[in-house]
């Protein structure tokens, strides 16, 4: 059985006198223990509120979730709040882009540690906070004894994103989601928390869901990559599998269009033409069509199905680009 | 790119230092942010220019002050062979003409209430550039369609276009005076990965076609080296390496510009798998109160006993060009020093700027 088993989530954002728009739109895919699963997508492609669904923190008003979201066999979208509480923060965490806006401000971050302790683990007070210094000092936060009492204004934002790391990991959670956990953070502090989640993540056998839109960071550290276009799965893959060889329209654009750091000089980018704003509606066609170098007829004509393909990923694409030409 | 002559324009130490003030009745300064401090470059004629660095290096700053939209505390600016800090109220205003900026976030640069028209026109405006209707009109068309945007954009308004539109709004606007320098300021750092390789291809090709000088501003070193020619690496206020593209990526040889790129993820699992990492330790110094000597030695896994924490090395010319500021730059180079463990130091976002209250005890110290 899967650690985590997405079926077919929808989200659908609802407002009065209002098309309802479907921001995440049955997107399936499973995470087995231990295992680094990415998420990756541009702004807009529903990666972020996908996130947010499975760990039931979309607001109760406004919006459907629907589908299956299976953690060990049991459904999260069909437990009560109560139960839910229990199981966010013990057995599923989660970490976000702005490590100032997650952190409450006014409490001493060695409180915010000790706080998931108590909580999830009976601790009292002077234990958790021990146990805090304890997390502090896993996550590479220096001095930890003096950092207990100090608040998140005073420190800065690579340590913050650490402290944050820290609740997160308090009780050894099974499954953690990180939510473009480095986006806010300059190059080499990136480089120190990638490192850090990566270590932490071998060391206890925490699966990790990380949501990016840097595919740079995804090379390095996912083991299956989804790729994710207006709001559905269109490209599914192994990590060396997929940026050998992309097979969607859509990822093999992508790659060629960031500059990379090794590339040879000079060469122009292949830029996707077009915004994310002339996208179609899935259910007229293939989202990307208007964009795709490689459109053809069938791909206005309905939503192509996600297909396996040969070697072992999933792909959503009619005329997809040819293996020889996707050989980066 | 296109014919490379003399320097366009040159700085000399130039220095920009913030006064922190404090007090109820009379503003004490009881410090200073040394945000730039003492940076010399020249960018010739036709080229791209890319300053690349971490946040609160003083990149911006440094931008801003090369356009006197802050004013240097010191140091020279000459421009096309006039030295810009010496203008005044006119002069400088049809200077300014010469040198544009782009901005980082395209929406808050734009005025929401303005249409496109507008925005173009008040440069022209200004610059008593706005003669003729019928000639008008033309060169606003001309403009949006050098940016790729059709001319019924000039009746709309900023928040009726994509985020990457927007951006060439932001480049039209810029463009429409017909300056020899461009500023831009992160340009493509607000924008989906998709969107950021048709606004760089834009500004290439508006370099090709009418020989416009660059100083590109990124903290994305993969965006600068694909767009620049010569690349200046920041560190707390100073310039630490200076190189063309190629060799500095080559050959980065100041320990900081290393660790930079080993730092940079490469969208290539064969290449993740492989590299090494050099991982700094600690954050950047608070540039109120900058390191004594070198301001990398804190960090540096390669400082040295001697001369690194109090002899601040110079830029010097070490081959062919590629200008470092490390006093031990060959040693490393040839691999006669070797990295070194380096302690964290705690980097507090307040520092200097008041006194820190002793931490209170939450539990005993075992």
């Amino acid at each position: 059985m899967s650690l985590l088993d997405v079926r077919d989530l929808s989200v659908v954002f609802q407002r009065r006198g209002e098309q309802p728009f479907t921001a995440v739109d049955k997107v399936s895919f499973t995470v087995e223990p231990g295992q680094t699963v990415g998420l990756v997508g541009e702004s807009g492609c529903g990666k972020s509120v996908t996130s947010l669904a499975i760990m039931g923190l979309l607001p109760k008003r406004g919006n459907k979730v629907s589908g299956e979201v299976l953690f060990e066999g049991t459904d999260l979208l069909k437990l009560r709040p109560d139960d839910m509480r229990d199981r966010r923060g013990r057995e599923i965490s989660m970490i976000f882009q702005d490590p100032l806006s997650s952190l409450n401000p006014v409490i001493p971050i060695g409180v915010q540690v000790a706080e998931v302790l108590e909580r999830h683990q009976g601790r009292d007070r002077r234990q958790a906070l021990r146990e805090a210094r304890d997390l502090l000092d896993a996550v590479g936060i220096p001095d930890p004894q003096r950092r207990l009492s100090e608040y998140p204004h005073q420190i800065s934002g690579g340590m913050r994103q650490r402290a944050l790391i820290a609740i997160a990991l308090a009780c050894k959670p099974r499954l953690l989601i990180a939510d473009e956990p480095t986006t806010a953070l300059d190059v080499t502090i990136q480089a120190q928390i990638l490192t850090l989640l990566k270590q932490l993540v071998d060391d206890t056998g925490t699966a990790l869901v990380m949501i990016t839109h840097d595919l740079g960071v995804v090379a390095g550290l996912c083991d299956t990559v989804n790729v994710l276009y207006g709001g559905r799965v269109v490209e599914r893959a192994r990590r060396h599998e997929l940026f050998a060889h992309a097979r969607h329209p859509y990822t093999h654009g992508l790659l060629s269009s960031v500059p990379r750091l090794d590339s040879p000089r000079g060469e122009r980018l292949h830029a996707i033409r077009g915004s994310v704003s002339d996208n179609i509606p899935w259910a007229v066609g293939c989202a990307f069509a208007p964009r795709c170098d490689n459109v053809v007829d069938a791909c206005l004509e309905g939503p192509p199905p996600l297909e396996p393909t040969a070697t072992g990923g999933d792909l959503r694409c009619n005329n997809p680009v040819s293996e020889e030409v996707a050989v980066l | 790119m296109t014919e490379q002559t003399g320097p366009l324009v040159e700085l000399r130490d130039i220095k920009v230092h913030f006064p922190i003030k404090s007090g109820l009745l009379f503003d004490r300064t009881v410090g200073y942010v040394y945000a730039v401090d003492g940076v010399s470059l020249s960018i010739r004629k036709g080229e791209t220019y890319g300053l690349v660095g971490e946040s609160g290096c003083g990149k911006s700053t440094l931008g801003r002050g090369l356009l006197r939209l802050v004013e240097p505390t010191d140091g020279e600016i000459i421009f096309d062979g006039t030295d810009v800090r010496s203008l005044k109220g006119e002069a400088m205003r049809q200077a300014r003409r010469r040198m544009q900026m782009i901005f980082q976030d395209p929406l808050s640069s734009l005025d929401p209430r303005q249409s496109v028209e507008s925005l173009l026109m008040e440069g022209l405006k200004a610059h008593g550039l706005a003669g003729e209707k019928d000639e008008t009109n033309r060169r606003l068309r001309e403009t949006l369609e050098a940016v790729g945007l059709p001319a019924s954009a000039l009746s709309k308004y900023p928040h009726e276009f994509s985020g990457g539109q927007r951006q060439r709004i932001g480049i039209a606007r810029a463009l429409v005076l017909n300056p020899e320098l461009i500023v831009a300021d992160e340009p493509v750092s607000a924008l989906d990965v998709s969107i950021q390789a048709q606004v760089l291809n834009l500004l290439e090709d508006l370099q090709n076609e009418r020989g416009l000088t660059y100083l590109i501003i990124a903290h994305d070193l993969a965006v600068v080296r694909h767009i620049a020619d010569t690349v200046g690496v920041m560190y707390l206020g100073g310039l630490v390496e200076e190189a063309s593209s190629d060799d500095l990526y080559r050959e980065p040889m100041h320990p900081y510009t290393r660790a930079l790129m080993s730092a940079v993820p490469v969208p290539d699992p064969l290449v993740e798998d492989r590299r090494e990492r050099i991982l700094l330790a600690g954050d950047l110094p608070s540039p109120t109160n900058p390191p004594s000597g070198c301001r990398f030695h804190t960090r540096c896994p390669w400082a040295q006993p001697t001369r690194c924490a109090d002899e601040r090395p110079a830029l010097r010319d070490v081959v062919g060009g590629h200008r470092v500021a490390c006093h031990f730059a060959e040693d490393i180079a040839a691999g006669r020093i070797r990295p070194h463990e380096v302690e964290v130091e705690l980097v507090r976002p307040t520092e200097g700027t008041g006194p820190v209250d002793p931490p209170g005890e939450l539990i005993p110290t075992p």
